[in-house]
């Protein structure tokens, strides 16, 4: 019964499936691009999560066109407002962990973040 | 009834969220006057309105008159009003008391973009402690984690750029898992309200239907918080973060960035999902259990560390593995425990942190904890207030840190099936305590070598040399006492507050 409910939801399973994928990169690469691109995944997964959940089968885009003003001829918009707000603050994280990434790599030569550990450890800052 | 000081939370947001950009146009000196103008006026429009909610009880303020289910809402009650009054009063102390090092360690051309990063955490944190939305909270932490990361590598240096990298990568953990449980929670409830989200838990959990997509939410949510806030097994960044910044700002960070997310939680907590569904889970199980042995194996740490900075640091994870602990034990009394906690870590942390850097400037700049033998015969009130701070940490009489463990053990108690574990944890944990704070208060009272006091680095300050880093910490030991010598108001403030949020 569950694994029919599993399948029926297919596409809230593939953005946890890539929620898990992103995070794990996230957490588990070396290499700091990599890690970015992790997280992007894993942002990218909520927003397709949300996308679904605002989504109603057989309604159109919130937007009023010929007039017609009923409630239920709309899908949700609040969800569609909320990817719009996590696209915003993922793209400045993103940037942010870009910037810091130019400035280490140009400090050590490197995008591994434990060869920069030890790398500072030589240094004994 | 409406008064004017019914908009002063609003007004405090905006007014430190526009000092961001206004500081951006203004050069360093400006600049820090302005956020210090800016800190000062916040903290007596918190205080006027901590007033106003203490007779007239709480209120909800509606954003642009927008009604309940589709406006955004700050809402203010005791506790709140309190804790924007402290923070702005903490992280004022902060900034006066690392004034000298900021200005020397970060470039004379960018001190503006110091102050940008002060503003907006502080406008973080204020929206972190009234918004009644859970999105709005979302979009404020990841500010709070942004202008954190700011604060963290405005030293530039190897060191403070990969400490900044990791703080990144793991608050970034954590605000994914948090976006997730209020993903979650949206979806059960169709609401981001807090209030609104409440009532409709409440029928979830009075129907018995969707109880593992709740507890999701919440373990998610719950995680995710805590990983930003350095909960014991996710505190990898939080040494090198914490001890190679400048003063000011690992004073910050300690004592005002971790507690804006517990505090957050604890409004989850009762505001969001409901004390009673929370109390009823096993999320507080895992809470507990990662609380108690972040208590003792921060302490671990801190006593193996010879860095004395690195050392307070580590001290934190210990601090933060009580207030979870308190989540964990799962009652009203523990729960004011842990708030307790946050004003008691928060005055002694930065207390701490400060101090060290006072004694650090006696001994050359050496942090290593040999280099600090004698180092508080040289700079008298530095040594005084290290001690303050490092009794509070104890849980000597008389500090703060002596009621937080009496709250929290008087709450054990009162909990028969976690009683004896948390007794034995807060023994472990005040003896390991004891043992690295004791050790460094005898190292900065034992005569250095008359060898070592030739060196130029080892020199005498005088009271009179650093004027406001010591006046900064004898606001701070004052702070220690006042909260560890009244404590029976604050508490009841405390109690009343938290009856407020239910």
């Amino acid at each position: 019964m569950s694994f029919v409910n599993l399948l029926g939801n297919y596409e809230e399973a593939i953005a946890m499936i890539l929620f898990g994928i992103g995070f794990s990169n996230l957490l588990l690469q070396k290499n700091l691009i990599r890690k970015i691109i992790g997280f992007n995944i894993m942002d990218t997964s909520m927003y397709l999560f949300l996308a679904l959940k605002g989504y109603v089968a057989g309604r159109k885009a919130p937007i009023v066109v010929n007039g017609v003003q009923s409630v239920t001829a709309y899908v949700n918009p609040i969800p569609s407002g909320l990817v719009l707000t996590g696209i915003v603050v993922s793209v400045s994280v993103t940037a942010l962990m870009l910037s810091l990434t130019v400035r280490l790599y140009y400090r050590y030569h490197t995008l591994d973040l434990d060869e920069i550990s030890a790398k500072l450890k030589k240094e004994g800052l | 009834m409406h008064s004017f000081v019914q908009n002063f939370p609003f007004i405090s947001i905006i007014l430190s969220l526009f000092g961001g950009p206004l500081s951006s146009i203004l050069g360093g000196k400006k600049a820090k006057y302005l956020n210090i103008g800016i800190i000062v006026l916040i903290g007596c429009l918190s205080g006027a309105v901590l007033g106003f909610v203490y007779t007239n009880g709480a209120y909800v303020y509606s954003m642009g008159h927008f009604p309940a289910p589709w406006g955004n809402e700050i809402r203010v009650g005791v506790l709140e009003a309190a804790m924007a009054v402290f923070f702005c009063m903490i992280m004022l102390l902060c900034m006066l008391g690392g004034i000298v090092e900021r200005e020397a360690e970060v470039y004379e051309t960018k001190q503006n973009l110091y102050y940008i990063m002060v503003n907006l955490l502080l406008c973080s944190l204020l929206a972190l402690i009234y918004t009644n939305d859970l999105f709005t909270a979302y979009v404020f932490v990841e500010i709070n984690t942004i202008s954190a990361c700011g604060l963290i590598m405005c030293k530039q240096n190897g060191r403070t750029i990969e400490a900044a990298t990791r703080y990144m990568i793991m608050s970034l953990m954590g605000s994914g898992l948090f976006l997730l449980g209020i993903c979650f929670l949206y979806d059960l409830t169709g609401h981001l309200l807090m209030s609104n989200i409440q009532e409709s838990v409440a029928a979830i959990s009075a129907a018995g239907t969707y109880h593992v997509p709740l507890m999701i939410a919440l373990g998610l949510m719950a995680v995710g918080l805590a990983i930003k806030s350095a909960l014991y097994p996710f505190h990898s960044w939080l040494p090198d973060a914490y001890g190679y910044s400048t003063v000011s700002s690992a004073a910050i960070l300690s004592s005002l960035v971790s507690k804006g997310y517990i505090f957050l939680l604890i409004k989850i907590f009762y505001r969001v999902i409901g004390f009673n569904v929370v109390r009823e889970s096993k999320v507080i199980n895992v809470l507990f259990v990662f609380g108690v042995a972040g208590m003792i194996m921060g302490s671990l740490s801190a006593i193996r560390e010879s860095n004395i900075r690195r050392m307070i640091a580590f001290s934190s994870v210990a601090q933060i593995g009580y207030i979870y602990m308190g989540f964990g034990l799962g009652t009203y009394e523990a729960m004011i425990a842990s708030t307790y906690h946050i004003l008691s870590h928060a005055a002694t942390k930065s207390l701490l942190f400060i101090a060290a850097s006072g004694l650090t400037d006696a001994s050359g700049d050496e942090t290593d904890f040999f280099s600090l033998t004698g180092a508080g015969f040289r700079n008298k009130m530095a040594g005084i207030a290290f001690t303050v701070g490092g009794l509070s940490m104890v849980g000597f009489p008389m500090f703060s840190g002596f009621i937080s463990k009496m709250l929290f053990a008087r709450a054990a108690v009162l909990n028969s099936g976690k009683m004896m574990p948390t007794l034995i944890a807060l023994a472990i944990s005040t003896i390991l305590n004891a043992i690295y704070f004791l050790k460094t208060v005898i190292r900065l009272y034992t005569p250095a070598k008359t060898q070592n006091l030739e060196k130029d680095s080892f020199r005498q300050i005088s009271v009179s040399e650093q004027p406001w880093k010591n006046v900064a910490l004898l606001f701070f030991v004052i702070l220690n006492f006042a909260l560890g010598l009244f404590s029976e108001p604050i508490v009841a403030l405390i109690r009343n507050g938290l009856g407020m949020f239910a």
